[in-house]
């Protein structure tokens, strides 16, 4: 089976500074991916060297075995949805919540052509798929931060991509609201069987979820494997620089924070 | 006034009004939701200054109004959008650098500066056929580039970082919307008057934006606002005698305030007073019934 994505040596930074630097990667289809790391390692960096919104300054991105360029970015990413973190909207925006769901069939339609019922369906079917459809009227600015979320990873369904990358999906949202977002993307992976990318800080989730686990520090991978080999104390320790310990409740690894 | 459109400086000055009106308020709706406020009112000053010196040099005031908004354009965009230092301090040092040619241009003319000051304050009753047909075209411009790429605006305007990680050409479109914006102001600033274009450029769109949801709508409530601005400024200029521009101004921030005022979107606007007062007496009725 090819690699749905295949990082060689790849670099990436913002004006001089280098934030990611070799950076070996190979991702087979439909694999479910978490990234951790802490604050500023460059999780978000790689999501955008994968999406091509960052330009690798050395080595490649392949995806679905072609290289990435600036030519074909354009044509690549179409089939790379992205949810970015979570950003401030103005409440005031002329813009209602199934507009923006509609938004991800843009790429894909092209300059000068508008959606017809077969898109307006699809966005349907989508927000239905994460809940939202009765908030399809509303301005975008007035959801709570759960909500956008949620019309976030409609948007991203309605691109029918491949590949999907979330950038800490529930960052800044309370526990409820981060444990219906994370539930909702498991059951879209394994529905869609998309290769997944999850940048988060919710670790204690992944050991149920995500297939492999990439480690993310100072710049650089420190560990890709599956998720049972990384998820150890010293190693999640070493990773965030701070003690910390794993406990098995019913089965299921736990992390907790603090002196171990 | 109806008498007065029998001559034929008026009938230019209305068709003026309503284009001008139309177009400067439809590209308003692209600065007010891009936050690009700022870099209009530096392009409009960059239009300026570039007709004066054009005025100075015997070039024609027009293109070289032009040439000096794309300048502008071309030196903004990439500042505002990936500048080593903040966007707010590059655009202030632009600004500044135009406002300074400005009057350096207008100190150097020899004579009388009554043509100088015309581009300053605008001559919406001098307006002639040729820059009318400018004016037509500038305008169908405008609503094509809306039209054109409508959904690839409302991307931009909701997140540029997302449209182009959809596929769309954000910076492409991002930087025709600033070209976009120096043709405007300088097809209509010779008219409505440098100083003054930009305002009719941002309180329509600015007015339109407190009173919908729906960005369709805004561009025509906004484009309704910019027609009924010129249009009721150059009344008001007749029957009081004072300067259009300056009334144009005067009308389109009567008409942000009154927006604002009534806008469904303020929480101390008077439609949302009207509504907690009109849900505080249906609660004393239903506690009446409820009690009696």
């Amino acid at each position: 089976m090819g690699w749905a994505v295949k990082l060689e040596q790849a670099a990436a930074g913002y004006g001089r500074q280098i934030v990611l630097q070799g950076i070996n990667l190979q991702v087979e289809p439909g694999e479910f991916i978490g990234v951790i790391g802490p604050n500023g390692a460059g999780k978000s960096t790689l999501l955008t060297l994968i999406n091509g919104l960052a330009t690798p300054c050395k080595g490649t991105v392949r995806i679905n075995q072609q290289v990435l360029t600036k030519q074909n970015r354009r044509e690549l990413c179409k089939k790379i949805a992205y949810v970015p973190q979570s950003t401030w909207v103005d409440n005031r925006l002329p813009l209602l919540v199934k507009e923006v769901v509609l938004m991800g069939v843009y790429g894909k339609l092209g300059l000068g052509r508008y959606p017809g019922a077969k898109e307006r369906d699809l966005a349907e079917e989508m927000m239905g798929l994460v809940g939202i459809n009765s908030l399809q009227e509303k301005p975008i600015g007035q959801l709570s931060g759960g909500e956008r979320q949620k019309v976030a990873i409609a948007r991203a369904l309605v691109q029918e991509p491949e590949i999907l990358l979330l950038d800490e999906p529930t960052a800044s949202l309370d526990w409820r609201a981060g444990q219906e977002i994370l539930d909702l993307i498991y059951r879209i992976q394994q529905r869609f069987k998309l290769t997944t990318f999850l940048v988060t800080h919710e670790i204690n989730q992944l050991p149920h979820w995500c297939s492999k686990m990439v480690l993310v520090k100072k710049g650089q991978i420190v560990g890709v494997g599956k998720t049972e080999e990384l998820f150890h104390q010293h190693i999640l320790s070493e990773l965030y620089g701070i003690p910390l310990k794993i406990i098995h409740d019913q089965g299921q690894p736990t992390v907790l924070y603090g002196r171990g | 006034m109806f008498e007065l459109l029998q001559y034929q400086f008026m009938q230019n000055a209305v068709l003026a009004s309503v284009l001008g009106g139309a177009a400067c308020s439809l590209i308003g709706v692209l600065v007010i939701t891009l936050n690009l406020s700022f870099i209009g009112t530096c392009m409009a000053h960059a239009a300026l200054a570039g007709a004066i010196l054009g005025l100075l040099f015997g070039f024609p005031p027009l293109g070289m109004a032009f040439i000096f908004c794309c300048l502008a354009a071309g030196m903004i965009g990439p500042l505002a959008d990936k500048g080593k230092f903040r966007p707010d301090t590059a655009l202030a040092i632009i600004f500044s650098l135009m406002l300074g040619l400005s009057f350096l241009f207008l100190n150097m003319l020899s004579g009388p500066k009554t043509e100088a000051l015309n581009l300053i304050w605008g001559s919406i009753l001098t307006v002639t056929g040729s820059d009318l047909v400018i004016m037509a075209i500038t305008f169908l411009l405008v609503c094509g580039f809306i039209l054109f790429f409508f959904k690839e605006i409302q991307t931009i305007i909701f997140n540029r970082q997302i449209a182009a990680a959809l596929g769309i050409p954000a910076q492409i479109i991002y930087y025709g919307a600033l070209f976009l914006i120096g043709t405007t102001i300088t097809s209509f600033f010779t008219s409505i008057g440098g100083m003054l274009i930009f305002s009719l450029i941002v309180n329509p769109a600015a007015a339109a934006y407190q009173l919908t949801y729906s960005l369709p709508k805004m561009f025509i409530l906004s484009a309704l606002f910019g027609v009924s601005s010129c249009l009721g400024g150059l009344w008001a200029a007749y029957i009081f005698n004072v300067p259009a521009g300056a009334v144009i101004i005067i009308v389109s921030v009567l008409i942000f305030f009154s927006a604002l005022a009534v806008s469904p979107k303020g929480e101390r606007s008077l439609f949302t007073l009207w509504c907690k007062c009109r849900g505080e007496i249906w609660d004393k009725k239903l506690d009446y019934k409820l009690n009696n």
